[in-house]
């Protein structure tokens, strides 16, 4: 029996795991994973559930006994903050249908509205650029059981619904605060407020950025990842509207503004059944800036007035450059902790590093040098990819200052909407806007002469004078028939 | 429970595959369910019915082939597209994706066996395959 598991867990049980894991030339590890083994995994977001998910299953198919505890102190069936890992709440494209052919579709329940276009709207003008496939694959999901004031039992929170996952596969969750990592005698063990916790031979790190639990990983007791990673503070708030006139106004789409305020990067608005979600991100935040926002054109033309604001708004962190180097032995930092994707796909990050982590705890070891062989390469994918996105935000500037050539983008992308063929322009703002692709694969697409030709010819188009035939092309063409974009 | 929201409806009936047509994607049943057809010149045979969370058309992931069968609603149902490209995409940083899609073609294959034991091993019960509804879950 226990050659079998060891066959197996070299990749020589089946014909499958050994297809799994060709090319794995290396030596044993310093510490792998024997039966009986314990994981600790501190926080129970997505990326502390997808490990824990994709970890326990792994185990299983290689025929490792594993225990597997996740600390989460938050209750996500709880209204408001307090239940909430606060974001904009939208599960990108690529991640809906990766989560499909996992196995994993989101019910109704989770789902609060399909999205199946995006409106960009400037100051001047709007434009809806539909999904390549017309079709709802983009969630809108709320991250707890909604806002402050509105609990629904009908309603499930998105990571509510993954931690009870992880949950029906073994896991254990721990309603407890984990306060530090300290080493006792080579082994990491959890701290407490004002207690001692248990000793393990794993633990994962899937805190987020709104915690400062990775700093509190000391290396003077023992083997410390490189943990800091540098956040901005962005804003959060919410509307209650009839459901009905939430759909009527919004549709199934995502709203997103590039509005030429100074201080104002991006901001989005998200409908969700009876509520709507804004997003805005920028620097220094503050009242100012958020009614200045709100009081737009571009705004007033979206937000329906009988939209009420709710006592529900925070402020929380975002990542902009993730931990160097987010392991060390018996230690990994996933999702926000670790490496996420810049400003897109949070969630869809959490997914990828989560599950990078639990392959290379089975089929590797947990060994620093594991991590640093089989887990960092996605990591680093993920950080060449975001200063590839740095440089596409940075050109984004061009259309805060140029009116002439946000009207371009905007022209070029309606008049793409009613064609067959390329459409290169909606292209690029959709993978940009829904994270649907790379930040590279955006920027090979802008790179093409045939977007470049088409800009240029839509500038020109766009600065004779009284050529204004923008507003409601996108919607009504895409859709054939009449139908304004923002009414 | 309210009606799933993600993917696209199809009204009782309507294909989202033809036998015959190229294909470049893959479909996971988010609701209802659907039937799959085998056409041939005696008729039409039902290959299975599939339900939620159920995929079909996986095999144009792994090879370029024409659809080998067709696919229609059986009632209302909502149906996801996985794109060819965004799979592959994952599948090359992560392999082990693949399995849980190999898992469902593996057990396909244990049922088409089973079918076919059946089929052979008394005329009776291959006439009945004609009709059968292998479901996959
Ligand atoms: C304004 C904004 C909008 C965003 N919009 C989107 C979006 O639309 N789509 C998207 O994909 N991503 C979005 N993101 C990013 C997304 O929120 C994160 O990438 C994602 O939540 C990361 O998941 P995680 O599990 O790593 O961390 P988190 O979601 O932060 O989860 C961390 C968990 O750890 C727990 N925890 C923290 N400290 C401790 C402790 N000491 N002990 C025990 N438990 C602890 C917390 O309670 C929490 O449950 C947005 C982010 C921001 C700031």
């Amino acid at each position: 029996m226990a050659h079998r598991k060891e066959s197996m867990r070299n990749g020589r049980g089946s014909a499958l795991e050994g297809l799994l894991t060709a090319g794995l030339d290396e030596g044993k590890s310093r510490f792998t994973l024997e039966d009986g083994a314990r994981i600790a995994v501190v926080g129970g977001g997505p990326a502390g559930s997808f490990f824990s998910y994709f970890m326990l299953g792994m185990a299983q198919a290689v025929d490792l006994e594993i225990e597997l505890d996740i600390y989460e102190p938050r209750h996500f069936s709880h209204a408001g903050p307090a239940g909430c890992n606060h974001c904009g709440g939208i599960i990108s494209e690529s991640l809906v249908q990766i989560l499909a052919a996992e196995g994993i579709n989101l019910p109704a329940t989770v789902v609060q509205r399909g999205i199946a276009s995006y409106v960009v709207h400037t100051d001047e003008d709007a434009v809806r650029i539909e999904s390549p496939v017309r079709e709802q694959r983009i969630a809108s999901v709320f991250r707890g059981n909604g806002p402050r004031g509105g609990a629904d039992t009908s309603r499930e929170s998105f990571d509510g619904y993954l931690l009870a996952m992880a949950a029906e596969r073994g896991a254990r969750v721990v309603r407890r605060l984990v306060s530090g990592v300290r080493w006792v005698d080579g082994a990491p063990r959890l701290e407490h407020p004002g207690a001692e916790g248990a000793t393990y031979d794993l633990i994962v790190l899937a805190v987020g950025v709104n915690s400062n639990l990775t700093q509190l990983v000391r290396a003077d007791s023992g083997p410390a990842p490189a943990a800091s990673t540098r956040t901005t503070r962005t804003y959060i708030c919410a509307f209650q509207a009839d459901q009905q006139l939430v759909q009527d106004v919004l549709g199934n789409s995502m709203h997103v503004f590039l509005p030429t305020l100074p201080r104002l990067e991006f901001a989005a608005l998200v409908p969700k059944g009876e509520y709507l979600t804004l997003v805005v991100l920028g620097d220094d935040i503050d009242q100012e800036l958020i009614s200045d926002f709100l009081d737009s054109a571009a705004v007033r033309r979206c937000l329906p007035k009988q939209c009420v604001p709710m006592v529900c708004n925070c402020a929380p962190l975002i990542n902009l450059r993730g931990a160097d180097r987010p392991y060390a032995d018996r230690l990994v930092l996933i999702g926000d902790s670790g490496v996420t994707r810049l400003y897109k796909d949070g969630i869809g990050a959490a997914y990828r590093t989560a599950k990078s982590a639990a392959e290379t705890a089975v089929l590797h070891g947990v060994a620093a040098e594991d991590f640093e062989r089989h887990y960092r390469p996605v990591c680093r994918s993920i950080e060449a990819d975001n200063t590839i996105g740095k440089l596409i935000f940075g050109t984004t500037h061009l259309f805060k200052v140029s009116s002439h050539a946000r009207r371009a983008a905007l022209r070029m992308a309606a008049r793409e909407q009613g064609r067959k063929g390329r459409r290169r322009m909606s292209s690029v703002l959709w993978n940009l806007f829904t994270g649907s692709a790379t930040y590279r694969e955006i920027l090979k697409d802008t790179l093409h002469p045939a977007f470049g030709a088409g800009f240029v010819w839509n500038l020109a188009a766009s600065l004779r004078p009284g050529r204004r035939e923008l507003k409601g092309t996108g919607g009504a063409h895409a859709q054939g028939h009449a139908r304004p974009v923002v009414r | 429970m309210r009606k799933a929201t993600l993917g696209q409806s199809y009204a009782d009936g309507e294909a989202i595959v033809r036998q015959g047509e190229m294909g470049s994607s893959m479909y996971v049943v988010q609701a209802g369910e659907v039937e799959v057809i085998r056409e041939a010149e005696d008729g039409e045979h039902r290959l299975a019915v599939l339900g939620a969370g159920d995929f079909f058309g996986e095999m144009s992931i792994f090879e370029r082939e024409v659809r080998s069968a067709t696919v229609r609603a059986l009632g209302s149902a909502q149906v996801l597209t996985v794109d060819k490209r965004t799979l592959l995409r994952r599948i090359k940083e992560d392999p082990f994706l693949a399995i849980n899609i190999l898992k469902g073609m593996s057990k396909r294959i244990r049922e088409l066996n089973r079918e076919l034991v059946r089929a052979r091993s008394g005329p009776a019960a291959g006439a009945d395959m004609k009709g059968s509804e292998g479901r996959t879950r």
